[in-house]
């Protein structure tokens, strides 16, 4: 088995952006239920910030190719 | 209800249908192979199969292993989702694509590719052509000044070499090859090699039909709008009209103000690009399948486009914002300009990571899904397995390609609407 250690990294933020996004994701969620008139706004927010935790998450992705 | 129950059946066997002929083809392989049958077919087949593992033999060869091994389907899933000189239709049938080689010390090489016949051997080419050799679809150039450059021959076969190369064997002589010229296949790998491949391959050969597609669409709207002046749209104009208005309601105007118009074009042709090159490539067969906006090369391509386009237009704020961050202490300037510094290069290069990682995941997912016909077939050997492969693959795979529909329109969204964020940070007015 190589580049088992790796995988293992790679594994590790994976967990990071799945929190992340999970609660970017979730916040939304409770911000549309209490204003639904703004879920539009909401909607291209929640994506930009989940974006961006993916940014993270694909920083770590690639060091572990590289490593 | 009958009838509800019938047509499920029938999409289910619409399905099953290709996946069957390819498990037809594949157990035809390892017939052959367990059948000793010693053709060069074979020796391909395994050379792949099982070089990964270490057990490659001193000498140059043409590997022969007589056992049985578990289908390994790492190997095939990093072939599909890679470019290729030659388009897979389906089991032997290739369509030729031209290749325009270069290399400083022969000149030009212009061919169509079905000259290296690559025929009944998965796409690795019988011949030699100017010292080129097609592995797997891929052309590949011999690094040996000592093999016939300039003319035609038969060559044994190709197996790999140390580490990640491969070697060509011709006449009992193995002769190593150069890594493939373009950055995106050996993720990272390529490197400077003695040849360049400006050939129309898969990939490019997927943009164009996607350039043809989304100009074709476009120009009946736009010709729709001048003979409907004023009236509802009609036809492909009401598949169009929403897409384009979302964009600008949800998108521009709200990132850029009222100077979206400037830039309006741009990100259109961006998202429609990425949109239609995502959905070429979700139809499993001929003119899609290519791994286009999954290809690092082509995603690298648009957010160089977008780096230059956000800082060309980039004011004295956004300037005064990296280099010397107003409102902080002093001691925290030269920390926070590094770090802005930074992040200049990191958004283009997550934006560039973002499109290809998710695309490439779905397109190895789906692979794998349908891989798991062979996995529990044991390679085609056990009929019952591989009917209980069939069942398991064909609901997963279904269900995998509907949630890659979503993600073809939301990776080209949000690549969208992230360039138009960053543009819009770029030109935003002063106001403390």
């Amino acid at each position: 088995m190589t580049g088992t250690l790796t995988a293992i990294g790679m594994g590790l933020a994976v967990i990071g952006a799945g929190i992340g996004i999970g609660t970017v994701g979730g916040k939304a969620m409770d911000a549309i239920a209490r204003q639904p008139e703004a879920a539009g706004d909401i909607r291209s927010n929640m994506i930009l910030m989940a974006a961006f935790v993916e940014g993270a998450a694909l920083i770590a992705i690639i060091l572990g190719f590289i490593s | 209800m009958i009838s509800k129950y019938s047509r499920i059946f029938l999409l289910f066997l619409l399905f099953a249908a290709p996946i069957f002929v390819l498990a037809q083809d594949h157990g035809h392989d390892h017939d052959d192979h367990s059948d000793q049958d010693h053709s060069e077919h074979t020796q391909e087949a395994h050379g792949e199969n099982h070089s990964h593992e270490g057990d490659h033999h001193a000498g140059c060869g043409c590997d022969h292993h007589a056992e049985e091994k578990e289908y390994n389907p790492t190997p095939d899933a990093f072939h599909h989702i890679a470019d290729a000189n030659a388009y897979h239709v389906v089991g032997d049938i290739y369509v030729p694509l031209p290749c325009m080689l270069y290399a400083p010390e022969s000149g030009w090489t212009f061919m169509m590719s079905n000259k290296f016949d690559y025929g009944h051997n998965h796409g690795t080419g019988k011949k030699a052509i100017n010292g080129y050799v097609l592995n797997h679809g891929e052309i590949m150039r011999v690094s040996d000044s000592s093999f016939p450059m300039n003319e035609e021959v038969e060559i044994d076969c190709i197996t790999h070499g140390e580490g990640d190369s491969y070697v060509v064997n011709y006449k009992g002589t193995c002769y190593a090859l150069d890594y493939k010229s373009t950055v995106d296949g050996g993720l990272f790998g390529g490197g400077i090699t003695s040849f360049y491949d400006f050939s129309i391959t898969k990939n490019v050969f997927t943009m164009l039909l996607a350039f043809l597609l989304v100009f074709l669409i476009f120009r009946a709207v736009a010709k729709g709008y001048k003979a409907r002046e004023g009236n509802a749209p009609k036809g492909i104009q009401s598949l169009v009209e929403p897409i384009f208005l979302f964009i600008r309601d949800e998108v521009a105007i709200p990132f850029l103000g009222h100077k979206y118009e400037r830039f309006l074009p741009f990100l259109m042709s961006i998202f429609f690009f990425i949109l239609a090159l995502n959905l070429v490539g979700q139809i499993p067969f001929f003119p899609g399948s290519a791994n286009v906006t999954g290809a690092l090369a082509v995603t690298g391509a648009l957010a160089i486009i977008t780096f230059i386009l956000v800082n060309i237009n980039g004011n004295g704020h956004y300037w005064q914002h990296i280099f010397w961050m107003p409102g902080v202490p002093v001691f925290v300037k030269p920390l926070l300009a590094f770090i802005e510094i930074l992040s200049l290069f990191i958004k283009p290069l997550t934006l560039m990571l973002r499109l290809a990682a998710n695309i490439t995941a779905g397109h190895i997912v789906i692979f794998i899904f349908v891989a798991l016909i062979f996995i529990f077939g044991n390679a085609g050997q056990s009929m019952v397995g591989t009917g209980i492969g069939t069942l398991l693959s064909v609901p997963l795979t279904l269900f995998m390609m509907t949630i890659e529909l979503i993600v073809a329109f939301v990776q080209a969204f949000v690549f969208t609407i992230l360039t138009a964020s960053y543009i819009g940070a770029a030109i935003e007015e002063h106001h403390h």
